[in-house]
């Protein structure tokens, strides 16, 4: 169980890390999400698991999905829409 | 007759319809400014030499002097705040140590006696609802006036047109249409459970409701706001929002008229361990519940089309 503990622990440094150094805001997002998921499992182990309910209902949901509508209404992803269509 | 009219402006006046101003202050249109095309030239002759030695990095000493010092600096700077937070970690006390300053008397009355006192068998509910409701009063009227902020700042008014915000998305997707088809009524029911036994099992009127509030959103962006406004509108947000938090202070307001410490307030505990037991604190946890639900789904809202 510890190891799993470790293991977490690892990933959760892994991406925290990367948020700040990923180029494009559309992964960061994902990645800050990601960090949510692993969180609320470290919460599981450390024995509260009502912290974590709430960390995967507003860390990973909608905080995130926050995120995805200010980045659309700041026009950061639609240009690579446009790009996919080419 | 008079009474009317008053009534009647004062309503226009509270809507922001009327101009207040409007015959009661001298207004004067402003003459436009013209400048001589000497001046214009001249202007811009300026601004782009002033732009040309900006941008000159490669002859500018004391740019590339401080782009140096603020990479070195900035480097310093994080080191040695990294190398004081783990200072800092390294004088904490160590976990489980009974001689922590956080083993004291409160957490270990509340351990003992808090089933007892509070009738709820989840400790933590039973603390976050009973012995510090004050906070989480306080916690639901920060997520209410965080809505009130957001609304502020991005409302649209309703007579102008609105830009198209699902131009860019799948419109009728049918996989998104049916996985939510299957979700939303599972993701409700879990919220709902576990707003209700907050008493109970883990969770609360807070993780309930964020669970609500994600599953209304996954709705919405499945089936539009044309099926979401048949059920929830600013109006229904306006009532279950002031219903809520009025019966959260209205109830507390009991609870401290009564003594706020254990003392006789007539509402029976009941058995530990039953769902309609442990006193205030079922109807608080659906407060709770009610006001994270809308506001979360009120949030998406307003980020999304600025209003409801």
């Amino acid at each position: 169980m510890i190891i799993i503990e470790y293991i977490l622990l690892g990933f959760l440094i892994v991406c925290a890390v990367s948020v700040s150094l990923s180029k494009n805001l559309l992964n960061s997002i994902l990645i800050y999400m990601s960090f949510s998921l692993v969180m609320s499992m470290v919460w599981i182990c450390l024995e509260s698991p009502d912290l974590a309910i709430t960390e995967a209902a507003v860390g990973a949901g909608v905080t995130s999905i926050l995120f995805f509508v200010t980045l659309k209404k700041i026009q950061a992803i639609r240009q690579e829409d446009e790009e996919d269509e080419k | 007759m008079k009474n009317k009219e008053r009534k009647s402006r004062f309503l226009q006046w509270l809507d922001g319809e009327k101009d207040i101003y409007a015959g009661n202050m001298e207004m004067r249109p402003q003459k436009e400014y013209i400048s001589s095309p000497k001046l214009l030239s001249r202007q811009e002759h300026e601004r782009r030499l002033l732009t040309e030695r900006a941008n000159d990095v490669e002859h500018n000493r004391v740019y590339r002097l401080y782009k140096a010092a603020y990479r070195v600096l900035a480097l310093v700077f994080c080191l040695s705040f990294i190398f004081l937070l783990l200072l800092e970690v390294s004088w904490l006390p160590p976990v489980g140590s009974a001689a922590n300053p956080d083993n004291n008397e409160v957490s270990a009355r509340y351990i003992e006696k808090g089933m007892q006192e509070t009738g709820a068998v989840n400790i933590v509910t039973g603390m976050i609802l009973d012995y510090r409701a004050f906070d989480t009063l306080g916690e639901s009227h920060v997520l209410f006036v965080a809505t009130i902020t957001v609304l502020v700042l991005l409302r649209k008014d309703k007579g102008k047109k609105e830009d198209n915000d699902r131009v860019y998305e799948p419109k009728n997707d049918t996989i998104l249409q049916k996985v939510a088809f299957i979700l939303v009524p599972m993701i409700m029911i879990f919220g709902i459970y576990i707003i209700l036994n907050g008493h109970l099992s883990p969770g609360g009127g807070f993780s309930g409701g964020a669970i609500i509030g994600a599953g209304l959103i996954l709705y919405l962006n499945a089936f539009g706001f044309a099926k979401t406004e048949r059920f929830f509108t600013e109006k229904t947000y306006k009532i279950v929002s002031f219903c809520a938090l009025s019966f959260y202070c209205l109830a507390k307001s009991y609870s401290f008229y009564t003594g706020a410490n254990g003392l006789e307030s007539g509402i029976p505990l009941g058995t530990p361990g039953a769902i309609l037991s442990s006193g205030l604190i079922l109807p608080l946890n659906i407060c709770v519940g009610l006001v994270v639900a809308c506001t979360m789904y009120a949030f998406y809202a307003i980020f999304r089309k600025g209003g409801f």
